[in-house]
């Protein structure tokens, strides 16, 4: 399949592991990736905090641009897809503001295509039975707890997960790659990457709280597709309750014995690579 | 002239506040309201009561993480979260001081970043926060690492089309 693609500034700065094993994993799996031109910052939270309308036409302006490709846009960092979601839900919602945003942004939006997550995208068009045959490596020892954080689930008529009080597409698919997936109850909790600069201890104590229940569930590692998750569990727990985190991508191109699947996690900063030795996966 | 309970309800533009039954799930799930002056029923509590000051002083507007725990577990749809939006844009649009000031100017820093490339720069997009806020200190043993490991772009990106961007900032300007 071919789709749009949205990388946004994350994916080409702190979190350009997401990027590259993304990138690796959908040329494996014949997912044909077209970067939407000359792309624009979503806003994230910093727009919808202080300006609505900026908020959707941020968006706005990328969901225009993909539309001239006329093909699904698929949105890996979970914080654009929400506000991509969020733009397209107001949108299609409301007459007024579209006018407005149209105004605004100088174009026609039309909502013609769909905007897409890479969970979405490799558990139901690919399917765990295709990753599974797939996998050269299965990933033996790794004992993961899967974290959806917010930012994909929520609001849940916006966002159009599923089960979103109990998710459950990445843990198959870890499952699929033979991670050892450990059930806990803090899916879907937050981690407090909005306020991880600007108001750090909050943040270290609601970090805590999710390395611990991680532990406890029995895993020894976190699996996530969010750049703001990933880079707040690794900077924000206490040293001691410090462990690696992956964006799931990088765990499905290593399984599958990807080309270069093992630089992404040179760049950590929670190095992984003890863990993945000591499991004899690197 | 419009009540405090009326002008949030029209910014809110979905279900009006009125319908909140104080079951306190909302405050329940919030990650956050152990950290908030006001728990976030109690800001639906103190808008219906018109205590238009306070609300728009609290701390409790900034340190909402947008999680939208709330809305998702409201059983009556009250979009808490957009709610928090809606206080903060008012906030910003009176002029008050935001009383967990470097939230704000970290979102300002992000902004600017916007505007300036198209795209956000984290490097240059940090180094303006911390001159707006003071708080140089925070973070000075992750940078270099981060930086080692190539984490941090030295070039800022762009978006060719600046223009566009920056014409999207011009006019959703407040008035």
């Amino acid at each position: 399949m071919k789709v749009s693609y949205y990388p946004g500034c994350s994916l080409h700065g702190m979190a350009k592991e997401y990027d590259q094993s993304m990138k690796a994993v959908s040329r494996a799996l014949n997912i044909e990736l077209k970067e939407i031109d000359d792309w624009s910052c979503c806003g994230a939270s910093a727009a919808h905090n202080t300006n609505f309308d900026l908020s959707i036409a941020l968006p706005a302006r990328n969901l225009i641009a993909a539309e001239k490709d006329a093909m699904d846009v698929m949105v890996p960092c979970a914080a654009c897809f929400n506000r991509f979601k969020t733009a397209e839900h107001h949108l299609k919602a409301d007459k007024d503001l579209k006018a407005r945003i149209e105004g605004v942004v100088g174009a026609r939006y039309s909502g013609g295509i769909s905007i897409r997550n890479p969970i979405d995208v490799i558990y139901n068009e690919i399917g765990v039975d295709a990753l599974a045959a797939k996998t050269v490596k299965p990933l033996a020892g790794l004992k993961p707890v899967s974290y959806y954080g917010c930012l994909l689930l929520r609001p849940p008529e916006v966002c159009q997960f599923e089960n979103y009080e109990n998710p459950f597409m990445l843990d198959k698919i870890m499952g699929a790659v033979g991670a050892d997936v450990k059930n806990w109850s803090y899916k879907t909790d937050c981690c407090g990457g909005s306020l991880s600069v600007s108001k750090t201890p909050i943040v270290v104590a609601m970090c805590d709280k999710l390395m611990g229940a991680a532990r406890e569930a029995g895993a020894n590692c976190v699996v996530t597709a969010c750049p703001m998750c990933l880079a707040n569990l690794e900077m924000r727990p206490s040293p001691q309750m410090k462990m690696p985190v992956f964006y799931f991508t990088e765990l499905i191109s290593l399984a599958l014995g990807l080309p270069g699947s093992q630089e992404t996690f040179k760049t950590h900063l929670t190095d992984p690579q003890p863990l993945l030795s000591q499991l004899r996966l690197v | 002239m419009e009540t405090f309970l009326e002008e949030v309800n029209k910014k809110i533009h979905g279900v009006p506040l009125q319908a909140c039954y104080h079951c306190r799930k909302c405050t329940a799930g919030c990650p956050a309201a152990p950290y908030m002056e006001y728990n976030p029923n109690k800001v639906i509590k103190m808008i219906q009561n018109g205590q238009k000051d306070k609300v728009l002083s609290s701390s409790t507007i900034w340190v909402c993480l947008s999680c939208e725990t709330c809305i998702t577990r409201c059983p009556n749809q009250v979009d808490i979260a957009r709610m928090m939006d809606v206080l903060r844009q008012m906030a910003i649009e009176e002029g008050r001081a935001a009383k967990e000031a470097n939230v704000l100017k970290f979102h300002e820093a992000f902004l600017s970043s916007i505007k300036f490339g198209g795209r956000v720069h984290e490097m240059l997009m940090t180094i303006h926060y911390k001159l707006k806020s003071g708080d140089f200190m925070s973070d000075v043993d992750i940078a270099p690492s981060m930086f080692f490991k190539g984490k941090l772009a030295l070039l800022p990106p762009r978006t060719r089309d600046l223009k566009s961007v920056r014409n999207i900032f011009e006019k959703t300007k407040s008035k």
